[in-house]
C-alpha cells in the first residue's frame, strides 16, 4: 500500500516537472521551432527562482521585515518565467531572425542553461556559507503549502491527490488552457498554421515572425516553471547539482512526441513518465545495471509510440510540417 | 450617375524593377489591370510573371517603381497589406495547410468564427456553383478540389483583384472549363482577374487582353480579339516561331517492348491497371492519353520496375544491343535502367520526383551517374559537362550552375529533369507530362528532343495531357480509361473527338463495366 502511495506521489511530482516542460515545448513546436533547449530553460527557471527567493528572504531578514507570502510566491514565480523566457528569446533571435540551425541552437541552450544554473547555484551556496547550505525555507514552505488542506476527504485521497503545492494544479490548468488556446481560438489556429506552413500563414496575413517569437518565449517560460517547481517545491528550496533537472527536461522533449503534440495527451502521459522515471529508484535492492535498464523505459515507450504513429500515418498525429525549418518570405 | 473622372484601373504598376542578387527578375515593367477584365499575363518560363504578381500580393517588395490601387498610391509590404487592398492571389503551389479543414484555411489570419466562415463558404459556393465541403481536410482533397478551395478562399477574403498563377497546369480539360465559367461569372461581378498561363488556346478562350513579358521586361499588350496563337507566341519569344510539330517517318521499326496482361494493384488492393497489352516499337512515339489518374503513372512505374505487378503480367523487352529478350519482371529498377530504359516523370508538384531541390544542377545530373566513378569516388567532370550542355541547349534560366534547383522557376526545374533523362540516350524513353507548365518555346524544344530520340532508333512512350499535341506528335496513341486500354489509334488519322470519347465516353464505360465484372 505504502509503495503505491509513494509511486502515485512520485508520478505526480515528477509528472508536474515534465508537464511544464512538455506543454511549453508543445507551444513552441507548434510554431515550427524545435527547441532542444528545454532542459536548459528549466535550469534557468530553477536558478532564477532560487536566486530571487534567496535575495528576497535575505533582504527581509536584514531589514527586519516579515516577508509577505504573496511576494514570496510572486517574485520567484516571475523570475523563473521571465528568465526562462529570456532563454527562449536568445533561441528565437538566433533561429528566427538570424535563421540559425534549430537543433544546434537548442542543444547549445541546454548546455548554456545547465552551466549557468550550476555556476550560480555554486555561488549562492558560497554566499549562504558553504556547499549545500543554501535554503529558502520560507519560500519553499509557501510553494509547497497544500492548496486543498481544508477538504474533508479520507486520508488516503488527501495524501495521494490533494497534498501538493499550487504549482501541481497550475500545471493541469496550463495544459488545459494550452489545449483550448490551440484548438479553439483564432490565435491558436494562426499559430498552428505558422508551424505547419509558414508561407501559407504569411500569405493569409498572419505575422509569422511575431507568432514564432511569442510562442517560443512563452513556451520556454512555461518550461521554466518546471525548474521552479523542482527547485522550490520538490527539493525544498536548495540547489542540487545532480543533473536531475536535465534528465526530466529530456523526458519532457520526448514526451512531446509521445503526446503527438497535444497538450491534453501530455497531461496524463506526463504522470506516466513521472511514474516510469521513479520506478528504477523505487527499490534500493535493484542492482545498478538493471536500474539503468529501467531508466530507459520512458524512452523505449516513446520509440514505440513513434513506430506506432508512423505506421498509422494519421496526418493529425504528425509533427508540425515545417518543424525545424526557418522561414524567409522571399525564398522560393 | 457615372462619375466623369471615374477610375477605370483596378491596379496600375508603374516602372517596376525587382532584382534578386544579380538576377534582374523585372526591369522597368508597367502594367495596368482594368476593372472587370480578365487579363492574361504571358511569357516564357522565368520571364518574371510570377515575380511581378508577387509584388502585388505582398510576397516581394519592388526595388523601384510604384503601384496604384484604385487610383491611390499603395505600398504593399506584406500579404496582409495586399489583403487590405482586396488583392488576392492563388499561387502555383497552393497556400493551404494540409491538416486544416477548408473552413479553417479560409478564415486563417482573420477574426471570424468558424461558424460564420462555414456559412459564408456555403454562400459563395451557391453563388458560383462550387462544391466545397467546409469540414473536409485539405490532405483529403484532390488537386482540383484544392484549387477550388483556393478560389473560394480568395472570394471569402473579399478579393476584388484576383491573380491566378498557372491555375490550369494541373487541371483536366473539364475542370479547366468549369474554372473558366467561374472566372466569367466573377468578371460579371466587376472583379478583375489576372491569369498566368502558358496555354495559348486558354489565353484566347478566356481573356480580354493579353500582356506579354520577355526576360523580365514588358514587351507589349494586345486585345485578345486581335490575337491568335501565332502572334502571341511570336511576341512571347521575340521572333517568329514555327508552330508545327514534326512527325518524321521512320522506316525500319523493330519491336522494343511487348506488354501483355499487365495488372497492377495499389497498397489498398485496388486494381489500378487491368490487363493492359501493347507493343512499343523503336523509331516510334507511342502516346498515352487518358484522364489524369487512369493508370498512366502506374503503367510507366511498372515498366520502370518501381512498383510490383500482379502475377501473370508479362513485360518482354528486346535489348537492341544484344537482341536478347529480357523479362523485365526479373529485374529491379536499377537493372532496368542499365538495360536502357529511362523514365522522366514530371509530377504535379514538379520537384517530387527525380530531382533534389537543395542540390545544384551538376549534382542533380550526378544522381544518374554516381555509380560510374572509380574506386568509390564520384566523377564530377561528366555531370558538370552534361549540366552545361542541358543549360545551353534547353535555355535553362539560372543565375549560375551552383544555384540549388528549388530556387529555379518551375519550368526550368523541369528542363533540367527532362534534359538529364534524354542525355543517357535510352533505348526506351518514357516521359510523362514532360511539358507540364512549360512555355511554348521550351515545349517545342522538348518535342524536338523526343523526335531526335525516335530518329536515333529509340522507342518513346509519351504520356501527355494536351490531346492536340498528342495527335500531332505521336505515331500511335494508346488510350487508357480507368486502368484499361480502351483502344490504340493511329496518330495520323485519329480525330480528337474520337480519342476524347475513348477517354470518357461509351467505349470507356464499357471497359469499366467489364472491369467491374
Amino acid at each position: 500500500m505504502e509503495i503505491i502511495i509513494t509511486l502515485i506521489k512520485a508520478a505526480i511530482t515528477f509528472g508536474t516537472v515534465i508537464m511544464y516542460g512538455s506543454v511549453g515545448e508543445i507551444l513552441t513546436e507548434k510554431s515550427g521551432n524545435l527547441n532542444l533547449g528545454v532542459p536548459g530553460t528549466m535550469y534557468m527557471g530553477g536558478i532564477a527562482s532560487l536566486a530571487s527567493a534567496f535575495f528576497y528572504e535575505r533582504a527581509c531578514e536584514s531589514s527586519g521585515v516579515a516577508p509577505s507570502t504573496a511576494l514570496l510566491i510572486l517574485i520567484p514565480f516571475l523570475s523563473a518565467f521571465l528568465f526562462a523566457a529570456f532563454g527562449g528569446l536568445i533561441y528565437s533571435f538566433l533561429t528566427i531572425t538570424l535563421r540559425a540551425n534549430q537543433n544546434v541552437t537548442g542543444l547549445t541552450l541546454t548546455i548554456f542553461g545547465a552551466g549557468l544554473a550550476n555556476f550560480f547555484g555554486g555561488s549562492l551556496n558560497k554566499l549562504a556559507g558553504g556547499v549545500g547550505q543554501i535554503s529558502v525555507s520560507q519560500t519553499s514552505r509557501a510553494f509547497s503549502a497544500s492548496l486543498f488542506s481544508f477538504l474533508p476527504l479520507p486520508d488516503i485521497l488527501m495524501r495521494t491527490l490533494f497534498n501538493y503545492g499550487f504549482l501541481v494544479y497550475l500545471a493541469i490548468v496550463v495544459a488545459v488552457a494550452a489545449h483550448f488556446f490551440l484548438n479553439k481560438t483564432n490565435a491558436g489556429l494562426n499559430l498552428r498554421a505558422v508551424g505547419e506552413n509558414p508561407a501559407t500563414a504569411d500569405a493569409a496575413g498572419v505575422n509569422v515572425t511575431r507568432h514564432k517569437y511569442l510562442a517560443t518565449c512563452i513556451g520556454t517560460g512555461i518550461s521554466g516553471l518546471g525548474g521552479l517547481f523542482y527547485t522550490l517545491d520538490y527539493i525544498g528550496g536548495t540547489w542540487a547539482n545532480d543533473g536531475r533537472i536535465e534528465t526530466l527536461g529530456w523526458l519532457a522533449v520526448a514526451l512531446v512526441i509521445f503526446a503527438t503534440w497535444k497538450p491534453l495527451r501530455s497531461l496524463w502521459s506526463s504522470y506516466l513518465f513521472g511514474l516510469l522515471y521513479w520506478v528504477p529508484q523505487l527499490s534500493q535492492n535493484i542492482k545498478r545495471r538493471p536500474q539503468s535498464l529501467f531508466m530507459m523505459l520512458p524512452y523505449v515507450v516513446t520509440i514505440l509510440v513513434l513506430i506506432f504513429v508512423s505506421l498509422r500515418k494519421k496526418k493529425e498525429n504528425q509533427p508540425p510540417e515545417s518543424l525545424g525549418l526557418a522561414y524567409f518570405r522571399e525564398e522560393r | 450617375m457615372e462619375n466623369p473622372v471615374v477610375n477605370d484601373y483596378a491596379v496600375r504598376m508603374l516602372n517596376i524593377t525587382k532584382t534578386f542578387g544579380t538576377t534582374v527578375a523585372n526591369k522597368n515593367v508597367s502594367l495596368d489591370i482594368k476593372k472587370g477584365e480578365i487579363l492574361s499575363l504571358l511569357g516564357e518560363n522565368g520571364s518574371g510573371k510570377t515575380t511581378l504578381m508577387n509584388m502585388l500580393s505582398g510576397i516581394y517588395f519592388p526595388d523601384s517603381g510604384s503601384i496604384l490601387v484604385d487610383g491611390k498610391s499603395a505600398h504593399i509590404r506584406s500579404p496582409k497589406d495586399a489583403h487590405d487592398l482586396k488583392i488576392g492571389m492563388i499561387h502555383q503551389h497552393f497556400k493551404l495547410v494540409d491538416v486544416f479543414t477548408a473552413a479553417e484555411n479560409a478564415k486563417l489570419g482573420m477574426r471570424a468564427s468558424l461558424k460564420s466562415a462555414r456559412a459564408e463558404i456555403k454562400k459563395i459556393c451557391e453563388r458560383y456553383h462550387f462544391s466545397v465541403d467546409p469540414d473536409k481536410k485539405v490532405y483529403e482533397m484532390s488537386v482540383s478540389e484544392k484549387q477550388t478551395l483556393e478560389i473560394v478562399k480568395a472570394l471569402y477574403r473579399g478579393a476584388d483583384v484576383l491573380i491566378l498563377d498557372e491555375p490550369t497546369a494541373v487541371l483536366t480539360p473539364q475542370e479547366t472549363d468549369a474554372l473558366f465559367d467561374v472566372m466569367r461569372e466573377m468578371k460579371k461581378d466587376g472583379k478583375s482577374i489576372v491569369i498566368i498561363t502558358h496555354k495559348l488556346n486558354e489565353v484566347l478562350a478566356i481573356s480580354d487582353r493579353v500582356a506579354i513579358l520577355r526576360k523580365g521586361e514588358f514587351v507589349g499588350e494586345i486585345e485578345t480579339e486581335k490575337a491568335d496563337v501565332q502572334t502571341l507566341s511570336d511576341m512571347m519569344v521575340g521572333r517568329s516561331v514555327s508552330l508545327n510539330i514534326d512527325r518524321p517517318e521512320v522506316k525500319d521499326k523493330s519491336v522494343r517492348l511487348v506488354v501483355k496482361n499487365l495488372s497492377v494493384k495499389d497498397n489498398l488492393g485496388v486494381l489500378r491497371l487491368d490487363d493492359v497489352a501493347f507493343t512499343a516499337y523503336s523509331g516510334e512515339i507511342l502516346g498515352i492519353a487518358g484522364i489524369t489518374g487512369s493508370g498512366q503513372k502506374e503503367l510507366l512505374e511498372a515498366i520502370a520496375g518501381l512498383i510490383p505487378t500482379a502475377s501473370g503480367s508479362s513485360m518482354i523487352y528486346i535489348d537492341p544491343r544484344t537482341g536478347k529478350e529480357e523479362d523485365l519482371k526479373k529485374y529491379d529498377a536499377e537493372q532496368i535502367r542499365a538495360l536502357g530504359i529511362s523514365l522522366a516523370f514530371v509530377p504535379e508538384d514538379r520537384l517530387g520526383m527525380g530531382l533534389v531541390g537543395s542540390m545544384n544542377i551538376p549534382d542533380n545530373m550526378l544522381l544518374r551517374s554516381y555509380k560510374e566513378g572509380k574506386f568509390g569516388l564520384v566523377d564530377q567532370k561528366k555531370p558538370l559537362d552534361l549540366a552545361k550542355k542541358v543549360v545551353s541547349e534547353l535555355d535553362v534560366v539560372a543565375p549560375n550552375l551552383n544555384t540549388p534547383v528549388r530556387k529555379l522557376s518551375g519550368g526550368n526545374v523541369q528542363k533540367v529533369l527532362v534534359g538529364r533523362e534524354l542525355a543517357s540516350s535510352p533505348s526506351l524513353m518514357m516521359a510523362a507530362y514532360a511539358v507540364r507548365g512549360l512555355d511554348i518555346n521550351t515545349s517545342y524544344a522538348i518535342y524536338r528532343l523526343l523526335n531526335e530520340r525516335k530518329l536515333n532508333g529509340g522507342a518513346v512512350i509519351y504520356v501527355g495531357e494536351d490531346l492536340d499535341v498528342l495527335l500531332e506528335l505521336c505515331d500511335r496513341i494508346l488510350v487508357l480509361c480507368g486502368g484499361r486500354v480502351s483502344g490504340i489509334v493511329d496518330g495520323r488519322t485519329a480525330k480528337k473527338e474520337q480519342v476524347g470519347l475513348m477517354m470518357t465516353g461509351s467505349q470507356c464505360e464499357s471497359a469499366e463495366t467489364e472491369a467491374a465484372n
